[in-house]
């Protein structure tokens, strides 16, 4: 029965690449953003989850420098 | 220099205010619907039936109330996390107002059977249409106004808005290539199994991107907020978001395992589905540990009940998505109530709970005043919890007994429950529960309606709040950090481009194999297209929603071949715009109901179905042994069928109707044999013809030597 389902995209040519690149692909992109994660400013990260804070009052805030 | 404007509370007041409605009204048929399932007399007319009020009730829940729930803590959190007022005034109230008249052409359509039979995508083509431009107006006012914002980052709520906007736009239209043949009717341009991948490709993502993103953004805005502290890691939020929006895309294949999808098709929405885990549960616990150090408050604060449940709703029915995924667990699950429990877990405990402590904690903040009663909000909660507890556990208990009653047999081989009926009926008390589970939960919506209001009178719509902030400074092209993510995080078009890329990927590679490889779908010699008077009939199962209790799908278990017949194939099901494989047993399975029972058999059971199956709960369908059928549609739709490439003659559209009458002719005269007077002009004789061919053409296959011996 398995014959019925199975090497249904084995007709494709050079279809072995593809399983490869989408993993690259995931692989990098994700090494990437764990790497920048790992990298960015402590400063960085605090202003950013203040941001849903920082709306309460209507008061002049600090602008962000970097 | 400090700039001084105004956010616009009006239009977030009014998409809170139509939440609450719709979601009433979405609700109320929920109510109706579970009632029809345990009182078949509730179903008091055609357009009131459960096939046609079941569509209602998700469209309404997902789009109207969910839909304006998204819309109303968008525009609330984006004005202020960007620092500036709406794009325009203008297009909010276009999108408002668009939106509303879409939901109102959709409770009348869809009564009406204007259907096009693909689940939560049944609109027809013309509100299609106005579904895309009102969602493109939502996307030009909520980018116009990233564009003047005030804020140089893009916090990640802001994130998910944007990857919900661009997804949905896509699931949308991709879903929804249809060929029309009238303003009110239109034919799914995919068929068979490719159909069945792009509607649950779109289903799946549907609760992905609409359901669960946007209203994640909404968590990591209101729940810092109700919490007043940070998100416990906006580090873990950036995996959360890349992670989920990378993964999720992938996942729509385990809505369709066991089917005649092919394997690798399945497998992939497997394994994808497993690695879904992480990140929800990443964000999940994101939200529960933003409120560390603050679990007094969630004693005193409903607002942070709400939010705590909700998300714990959505811990619990993201790690059974996957375990349903999984195909030994799915085997048992697929088809049974089980999968109505698990959505609701998510429907109404977190998409409910998120949008009940948003409008407790909106409207006082919109009104400048306190909470009329914290006590009525408390007593909503209770209240919503035990709703949802009694909800899902009588329907956990339900899918699990009926799945394993169709598995049951006797030591010699036989089916112990060989009569569908028996196993539904083993339920009903579950039905009962379900049904004052969802009663409970109403009665709470009524209180907040109640407390809403009254806190309304008390006070005073801040229509425009008056806010200030320093202007955005121009930066220059080479950005001074320079890092690829920041580049992302502060321009809102490269975000909007790199999501779609990432949810694109999974879609192409899932899709575009199935459309190319002809061996995906291993055509079958015997199987033809359907004859006119069975077209018909199909349509008029398809109005009536059959689909949303019967299922067209058997699948290779010794139990459902025993009970049904042969498993079905890929290549049965090439002529069939739209797919009807349906997603719920109510009813068994009729795949290959063809030829197992009398035209007159179906005459009497569609008539009333307690005449052929006493007990039975399905409704009868009178109307159709009255109605006579509109045949000058006939020719128009051999055509699209033929423009869609099913093989019809080239002059077989001019005279599919000479066709029609002789095949109706054979069924009445059929009937009569039985001692039934049917004029041959019915709709019940369509319905007969189509259910009378099911399944039937790889059985023809058999007799291929006789089919050759009488040319």
């Amino acid at each position: 029965m398995l014959k019925f389902i199975k090497h249904h995209v084995d007709t494709i040519v050079g279809i072995e690449v593809y399983p490869m690149l989408s993993f690259m692909v995931f692989f990098l992109f994700f090494m990437a953003m764990l790497l920048w994660l790992v990298k960015v400013s402590r400063n960085h990260v605090d202003h950013m989850s203040a941001l849903p804070l920082s709306d309460d009052a209507p008061q002049v805030r600090e602008h962000h420098a970097h | 220099m400090l700039e001084r404007f105004q956010y616009d509370n009006r239009i977030v007041k009014n998409f809170l205010f139509i939440t609450i409605l719709w979601g009433t009204v979405g609700m109320l048929v929920g109510l109706i619907i579970a009632l029809q399932l345990v009182l078949p007399d509730l179903n008091l007319a055609s357009w009131f039936s459960f096939g046609r009020l079941r569509p209602l009730h998700t469209n309404a829940v997902i789009f109207a109330f969910v839909g304006n729930g998204i819309f109303a803590g968008v525009y609330y959190s984006l004005q202020r996390l960007l620092k500036a007022r709406m794009f325009s005034d203008v297009l909010s109230n276009i999108h408002f107002w668009g939106w509303q008249l879409i939901i109102v052409s959709a409770a009348i359509t869809l009564p009406l059977g204007m259907t096009t039979g693909k689940e939560y995508a049944e609109l027809e083509w013309p509100i299609d249409i106005a579904i895309t431009l009102i969602w493109v107006v939502f996307g030009i006012n909520m980018f116009g106004t990233i564009l003047k914002r005030r804020e140089r980052h893009l916090y990640v709520a802001i994130w998910f808005y944007i990857a919900t906007w661009v997804t949905v736009a896509m699931l949308h239209i991709v879903n929804s290539v249809e060929l029309p043949i009238s303003f009110t009717k239109s034919y799914s341009w995919y068929a068979g199994v490719q159909d069945a991948l792009v509607q649950w490709w779109y289903g799946h993502n549907a609760v992905a991107f609409f359901l669960t993103t946007p209203y994640l953004g909404l968590m990591y805005y209101f729940l810092p907020k109700a919490a007043n502290r940070p998100v416990y890691s906006y580090k873990l939020s950036i995996i959360h978001f890349w992670a989920l929006i990378f993964i999720y895309i992938w996942a729509g294949p385990h809505h369709l395992l066991y089917s005649a999808l092919p394997e690798w098709a399945q497998s992939l929405g497997v394994v994808f589905s497993i690695m879904l885990i992480a990140p929800s549960w990443g964000g999940m616990l994101n939200g529960l540990l933003t409120l560390r150090g603050a679990w007094d408050r969630v004693r005193e604060d409903p607002v942070l009940k709400f939010f705590v449940v909700a998300v714990t709703c959505y811990g619990m029915v993201t790690l059974e998505g996957p375990l349903l995924s999984l195909k030994s667990l799915n085997a048992i699950a697929h088809f049974t109530d089980w999968i109505i429990a698990h959505v609701h877990i998510g429907g109404i405990g977190w998409n409910g709970f998120m949008t009940f402590g948003m409008v407790y904690w909106l409207v006082p903040r919109m009104y400048g005043t306190k909470l009329h009663s914290m006590n009525l909000a408390n007593v909503h909660f209770w209240l919503g919890t035990l709703g949802i507890v009694f909800y899902a556990v009588p329907l956990y208990f339900a899918g699990f007994t009926q799945s394993l009653m169709w598995k049951q047999f006797t030591p010699d081989g036989y089916l112990v429950y060989k009569n569908f009926l028996d196993t539904l009926l083993e339920i009903r008390m579950a039905y009962w529960l379900r049904a004052l589970g969802g009663t409970i939960y109403l009665v709470g919506v009524f209180i907040m309606i109640y407390n809403v209001w009254r806190t309304v009178a008390a006070g005073k719509l801040v229509a425009n709040e008056d806010a200030e902030a320093m202007a955005l400074e121009k930066v220059g092209v080479v950005n001074e950090s320079g890092h690829w993510h920041r580049w992302i995080e502060r321009r809102p078009i490269q975000m909007l481009v790199f999501s779609l890329v990432v949810v694109g990927i999974g879609g192409l590679f899932e899709l575009v194999p199935t459309f190319l490889v002809k061996s995906n779908i291993p055509t079958i010699a015997s199987v033809k297209p359907y004859t006119p008077l069975e077209l018909q009939g199909r349509d008029i199962y398809i109005r009536e929603g059959c689909y949303t209790c019967h299922s067209q799908m058997i699948r290779p278990f010794r139990s459902e071949t025993v009970r049904y017949g042969e498993y079905a194939k890929a290549g049965e099901f090439v002529y069939d715009h739209p797919f009807q494989w349906g997603s719920k047993r109510t009813g068994p399975d009729l795949l290959r109901q063809g030829g197992r029972n009398p035209d007159s058999w179906h005459y009497y059971h569609m008539f009333d179905p307690t005449s052929t199956s006493p007990g039975s709960l399905m409704p009868g369908y009178p109307h159709l042994h009255n109605d006579v059928l509109d045949i000058s549609t006939t020719q128009k739709k051999i055509e699209a069928m033929r423009t869609m490439g099913v093989p019809y003659a080239e002059d077989f559209p001019a005279r599919a109707n000479d066709d029609l009458h002789a095949q109706a002719r054979r069924i009445s005269e059929n009937l009569k044999k039985d001692g039934i007077t049917a004029p041959d002009d019915r709709e019940i004789i369509a319905v007969i013809a189509y259910l009378q061919r099911l399944g039937t053409d790889i059985k023809a296959k058999t007799n291929t030597t006789a089919a050759i011996a009488q040319p």
